[in-house]
């Protein structure tokens, strides 16, 4: 590679020309920043700007550009060179737009850009133009796990765009619990009545799918390897096992019924004639829309109650505490199954909250014309009495006792997640203690579950064999902001193993998860990464001279990236890396980087600041923002034109994740008044972009405590935020409290040593 | 403007020394100003009112207002049906609406209403409309400032809409919440509507002031209450049940509450008149029980 | 009457779902609420009455038949039509109400005393008797409703309102015997009669 030769452009547009002293920035990038190719410019992004660049970059060689406009998220196609490394220095949203335009302000906000200039000229000498992963595999095969109505649908959505499938179902035949149902709730106008369920087409074009290879009594024994290039065994009940690559997988492995013994309560058990919703859909089948009959001594039904939330959205332990969401349209339903066969079969709905997702209002619209009774009441009780069963509840709009009698009782139970084993329970980390990971197999942690699970996909994987779960075992995707995503690259859940749902909604998800799959393999073939730094070209390495084999980044990957080899060094798997920094954040001895945002990249921009000394009077406060969240609720509101102090000085990061506490610490030795975090929504409702960085950030930065009480310094000198990108508002306002705060507390001690 | 023409149903309030005998007077001079024309439908009846019900029943209920309606056809056909009194105008609407929907009731009508040798068509030939949708739409709020010659600058009113006028028909596809169209009149001839009158569509209780008094009479002194919270000189209605009821126990609802409730109520089609150069007489002013002396005096310059 | 009432109970056993439905005005809509209890917070009177109408329509389909036909809730309705607008299932709530007043009326089973009972009573008396309302034969007959010494107190009560309608020649003195209503009184006679007839043979209230 020829030598680096840096060019630095100073816009004038959009006000800053009459706002700062550019002459003077541009001094500052040549004595200082050691910058010999300085060009000022009116104009920088329109045509004979970004031709200027072009052309010193084609006809000077330049290397590295430094673009001293507007902010980094402004532009980023004007200014898309992809050929050099690239910094911005951000005079619009992160000085003039947030200063006042008064004489007294003049001198404090020329010396914000000045230092903006002088940390871009610092940042640019670190970076280097990434370069595509060269280990890229290029296998778009995908692996489809589990033969439901999930799992079928990815598989032809992903056939109907040219990608071969392989599709393993555990039992021996393709459908699911939708092949087990009699009829389904409808999906199309006029959402009036139960309709044929539509498996069994689904199950004839997939079999008839030449790209779609089924492998039914089948379960997926060891998965290894990355996006594009993984490696599966398939292995048969009858102990036959096939070895193939894929490019990526989509977990459909569903659920499972909730078992109803644990609801005595309820009548099951002590009754025949009490089932769960699955149960009744058999009497349904064998009735075929005839007269359903009893199952203790088949008495044509003449009255049925159905117990809505059947050991759901309850806190009562052996519970489920979540809200299932298809058992109200079911029980709606299966009542017009009784319904429809005899108008004169009396059928109670009782409930607390009947919830009708999609288009169920209708629906339930159409049961209430066909005199189905709803009926408001909680607290049911059911118990056999003279051949029939009594159903006590109290009704809630007439507040009162009340008894309802039934030739049947269908339960509306839940669903169960088939998602796994739960590694975070079954392997014990510590990242504290050196070498004190648990060798134990993950079977044996667990054997304190209630049921012993078996692994869905068997990773490999250092950090555990199956998807991390979130809440009460459903696999973690986020729900809204990135459905789909796992926390394992390249593998996508969909249906309900993600969260409980219907088949109208299972089908979505389904496809949804395809198209990511489709994306996965697509980007990794190409050697880029995968949301939500999709086409990100860089990636992480470390210098194998320098690890101590701590194996913190290997535990705190969120993507389990990383695994290990004999010597326990790291091993990278880049395709499976989002490239979130995580681990440059954790690694004690700073030998993670990546080529264009490394340890020195930031702690140059840090270290660059022109220190004031502690009688001017002037504070300096370091924000370590994330570029995805907090950093563009800085933009708008500079564009709001919402000010905050001067003295703050902005450096963006990719995940809170990435920041290293030497940044933190060095920052205060050389004199830094403050340092404020701005991290994304951290725990179970997440927002943070890579799922854990903010929250290991939070972790990480509660330890800097005791360094501070080492320094003798104020804990409040170091701060963390969760900020989300709404907080347009409340930014500025965090800022100025806090540089507030800091002329409280006073100067930093250190300032001039 | 080309003369309109409507065939009118006044109802029972409207009669000469009827309750709301000086909202007709208003609005006939109102009408003259505006050159509309008011065909009334010879030997109309009673709409059975919202009371009519409980006695009344389905049929009858509806057979009554189908009179109405079948002589309306004979005799003014072609004529779109006005009503000025909210409850009649719901009345008839809402037979019309039932008699459409339901092919038993409107054969059922057909039979009662042969034995007086009437027949009705219906198939909404006739829309059955009130006073002010005719203002509204027909001749819409410019159309409405043409004849004006005074300004009843200085005035502050609220627009109380009450029910019926309001709910569940609505005028102009207005909300059911918040109807603007009084406060809209009221600007048009240059008073000040106020635009937070919170019980602007608050019951005042309808019929049941007669049997149910003290209910009522909480519900109009709230209605009161708040026109007076921000400082109306006085109400504005388009409906002869409410004025009636908010007007006249006042003295009732000071003596209960120890209220000093002393606000004139009056209708949009006076505040027309008056702004249209009529007199107090012609606006019916004199059949204000609480006189509106600010509307007298600009009637007077 | 009480005689309908038991023919009722007999006919429909327990299902007073399908009484109402069938009996009462708008009745097939009790069916479709889904007790999300707007109406009742709509109501004007609500907090007066024993059971708002979200009540009542859970009650009908409880089967609690002379509960909901014996209360006095329904006789409170201003016919505000504030819940049939407000209503997500748009179920016209003020007829029903309405209906089921009248049905209990007609089976003799609605509370006595209840004034807006009597009062509605004497209104349709009052139009059916002429074509149009007599507003000053109304006021009387109500003021007298519970006899002659409770009259003249009513009457001294509202004595105030009926002065100030006096003298602005909103009410007339002579109504009693000037009052006209339509051309031919007896024809409207027959019309109600007939109608009262066709409404009794399609609900089977033979009276
Ligand atoms: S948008 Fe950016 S590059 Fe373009 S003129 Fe404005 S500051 Fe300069
Ligand atoms: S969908 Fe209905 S029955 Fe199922 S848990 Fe939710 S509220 Fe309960
Ligand atoms: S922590 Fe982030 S950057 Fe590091 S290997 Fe894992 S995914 Fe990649
Ligand atoms: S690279 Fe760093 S964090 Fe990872 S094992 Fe080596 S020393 Fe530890
Ligand atoms: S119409 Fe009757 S039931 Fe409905 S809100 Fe008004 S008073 Fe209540
Ligand atoms: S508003 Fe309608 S749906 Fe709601 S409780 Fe009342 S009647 Fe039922």
């Amino acid at each position: 590679m020829s030598e680096n030769k840096t060019a630095v452009y100073v816009c004038k547009g959009c006000g800053i020309g009459d706002r700062l002293d550019t002459d003077q920035l541009a001094k500052v990038a040549e004595s200082e920043g050691k910058c010999s190719h300085v060009r000022q410019h009116d104009f920088l992004c329109n045509k004979d700007g970004v031709n200027t660049i072009r052309n010193d970059i084609d006809g000077e060689g330049v290397t590295h550009v430094v673009i001293a406009a507007c902010s980094r998220r402004a532009k980023t196609e004007a200014f898309g060179f992809d050929d050099v490394a690239l910094g911005r220095a951000n005079l619009r949203e992160g000085v003039i737009w947030v200063r006042p335009d008064t004489d007294e302000a003049r001198e404090t906000t020329q010396e914000m850009a000045d230092d903006y200039l002088r940390m871009a000229c610092a940042e640019i000498q670190y970076m280097k133009q990434p370069e595509a992963n060269q280990n890229a595999g290029t296998n778009k095969n995908i692996l489809v796990v589990g033969g439901g109505v999930s799992g079928m649908t990815a598989a032809t959505e992903a056939s109907k765009a040219g990608y071969g499938v392989l599709l393993v179902e555990k039992t021996g035949q393709l459908g699911g619990w939708a092949a087990k149902l009699h009829k389904r709730v409808p999906d199309r106008e006029p959402f009036a009545d139960p309709h044929d369920t539509g498996v069994s087409d689904l199950m004839k074009s997939v079999e008839l799918d030449k790209n779609i290879t089924v492998f039914l009594n089948s379960s997926v024994t060891r998965t290894s390897g990355a996006p594009g290039q993984f490696s599966i065994d398939i292995s048969a009940e009858s102990g036959e096992t096939v070895t193939d690559n894929v490019g990526s997988i989509i977990q459909a492995s569903g659920f499972s019924n909730y078992d109803a013994n644990q609801l005595p309560e309820l009548g099951y058990g002590n009754s025949p004639d009490v089932v769960d919703q699955a149960e009744l859909e058999q009497l349904a089948k064998q009735a075929t829309d005839g007269p359903i009959k009893r199952p203790s001594d088949g008495k044509e039904i003449e009255s049925v109650v159905f117990v809505q939330c059947a050991g759901q959205r309850s806190n009562k332990p052996g519970h489920l505490p979540y809200c299932s969401g298809h058992c109200c349209n079911t029980s709606i339903k299966q009542a017009m199954y009784f319904k429809d066969a005899n108008p004169d079969v009396d059928t109670v709905v009782i409930f607390d909250d009947l919830r009708t997702p999609g288009n169920g209002e209708d629906f339930y619209r159409s049961a209430q014309r066909k005199g189905v009774i709803f009926t408001k009441g909680k607290n049911q009780q059911v118990s056999p009495i003279n051949g029939q069963l009594e159903v006590k509840f109290h009704d809630m709009i007439l507040d009162e006792e009340a008894v309802a009698k039934a030739d049947l009782v269908v339960l509306a139970t839940g669903q169960v997640p088939n998602s796994g084993v739960d590694i975070e329970q079954a392997t014990t980390l510590d990242i504290e203690e050196e070498g004190g990971e648990s060798e134990a197999p993950a079977e044996a942690a667990t054997s304190d579950a209630q049921i012993p699970v078996d692994s869905i996909l068997n990773l490999t994987y250092r950090q555990g064999v199956d998807l991390p779960h979130l809440r009460h075992g459903f696999s973690d995707s986020h729900f809204i902001c990135f459905p789909y995503e796992t926390r394992r690259s390249g593998i996508y859940a969909c249906g309900p193993v993600r969260r409980p749902m219907d088949i109208a909604q299972t089908m979505e998800d389904a496809t949804g998860a395809a198209l990511k799959a489709i994306q996965a393999v697509e980007n990794a073939t190409l050697g880029r990464a995968a949301h939500p730094r999709s086409g990100d070209l860089s990636f992480p390495s470390f210098r194998r001279e320098g690890c101590t084999q701590c194996k913190r980044c290997t535990v705190e990957c969120p993507f389990g990236a990383i695994d290990e080899d004999e010597q326990r060094y790291p091993v990278f798997n880049e395709s499976r890396c989002r490239r979130c920094g995580t681990c440059m954040g954790a690694c004690p001895v700073r030998v993670i980087s990546f080529e264009n945002y490394s340890v020195d990249t930031i702690g140059q921009q840090i270290k660059n600041v022109d220190m004031p000394d502690e009688f001017d009077e002037k504070p300096r406060i370091l924000v370590l923002a994330c570029e995805n969240d907090a950093y563009p609720a800085l933009d708008m509101a500079a564009q709001q034109g919402l000010e905050y102090s001067a003295f703050v000085r902005v450096v963006p990061v990719r995940c809170l994740g990435s920041v290293n506490s030497i940044w933190v610490t060095d920052a205060l030795n050389s004199g830094y008044d403050g340092i404020m975090l701005m991290g994304c929504k951290k725990g179970d409702d997440y927002q943070c972009h890579f799922v854990r960085g903010s929250e290991l950030a939070h972790e990480r930065m509660s330890k800097i405590d005791d360094t501070l009480q080492q320094l003798q310094l104020e804990s409040e000198r170091v701060e963390t935020y969760e900020v989300e990108i709404t907080d347009i508002h409340r930014v500025p306002t965090l800022i100025n409290e806090y540089a507030a705060k800091i002329d409280e507390i006073g100067m930093n001690p250190f300032k001039g040593f | 403007m080309a003369k309109k023409e409507y065939s009118f149903y006044p109802g029972c309030s409207s009669e000469r020394k009827a309750s709301a005998s000086n909202y007709m007077v208003s609005v006939d001079a109102m009408c003259e100003k505006l050159d509309i024309k008011l065909n009334e439908i010879p030997d109309w009846n009673c709409c059975g009112a919202s009371i009519g019900y409980a006695e009344g029943g389905e049929l009858p209920r509806h057979v009554m207002n189908a009179r109405n309606i079948a002589l309306s056809e004979q005799n003014n056909p072609d004529q779109d049906i006005v009503a000025t009194c909210a409850a009649c105008w719901l009345g008839a609407k809402e037979t019309a609406d039932r008699l459409d929907a339901s092919e038993q009731l409107l054969a059922d009508t057909k039979e009662v209403l042969k034995e007086a040798g009437l027949d009705i068509h219906l198939k909404n030939e006739t829309p059955i409309r009130h006073m002010v949708e005719v203002l509204i739409e027909d001749i819409g709020y410019e159309g409405l400032k043409e004849p004006m010659v005074k300004s009843l600058e200085g005035i502050k009113f609220a627009g109380y809409v009450g029910c019926q006028t309001n709910r569940p028909f609505g005028i102009d596809g207005e909300s059911f919440e918040n109807p603007m169209y009084l406060d809209k009149m009221v600007e048009t001839v240059g008073g000040e509507a106020i635009t937070d009158y919170d019980k602007k569509v608050t019951c005042c209780g309808g019929a049941l002031a007669f049997s149910e008094p003290e209910k009522s009479q909480k519900q109009i002194k709230d209605i009161i209450e708040a026109a007076y919270d921000q400082g109306a000189d006085m109400i504005v209605t388009p409906c002869p049940v409410c004025q009636m009821n908010v007007e006249v126990y006042q003295d009732q609802i000071n003596k209960h509450y120890g209220t000093k409730f002393h606000i004139p109520v009056t209708y949009y089609s006076q505040l027309l008149t008056v702004a249209y150069c009529g007199n107090a007489k012609e606006a019916g002013l004199d059949g204000n029980i609480i006189r509106a002396k600010q509307l007298e005096e600009i009637a007077a310059k | 009457m009480s005689d309908v009432n038991t023919a009722m109970v007999q006919k429909y056993r327990n299902d007073f779902l399908k009484e109402v439905e069938e009996n009462v005005e708008e009745g097939h809509w009790v069916k479709m609420c889904m007790q999300c209890g707007v109406c009742s917070g709509s109501c004007p009177f609500g907090p007066d009455w024993d059971h708002p109408p979200q009540e009542i329509f859970m009650m009908i389909r409880a089967g609690k038949r002379d509960e909901v036909l014996t209360t006095e809730s329904m006789w409170m309705c201003t016919s505000c039509y504030n819940c049939i607008v407000r209503c997500p299932r748009e179920l016209p709530i003020t007829h029903i109400m309405h209906g089921l007043a009248n049905y209990a009326h007609r089976l003799g089973i609605a509370p006595k005393m209840n004034p807006t009972r009597r009062f509605a009573k004497i209104f349709w008396n009052n139009i059916a008797k002429t074509g149009r309302v007599n507003e000053l034969a109304l006021s009387l007959k109500l003021y007298f409703m519970d006899g002659f010494m409770s009259g003249v107190k009513n009457a001294l009560a509202m004595a105030s309102v009926g002065i100030g309608m006096l003298k602005t020649k909103r009410l007339n003195p002579f109504a009693l015997i000037s009052h006209k209503g339509v051309k031919n009184p007896k024809e409207l006679h027959v019309l109600l009669k007939k109608a009262r007839e066709i409404e009794d043979r399609r609900k089977g209230i033979a009276s």
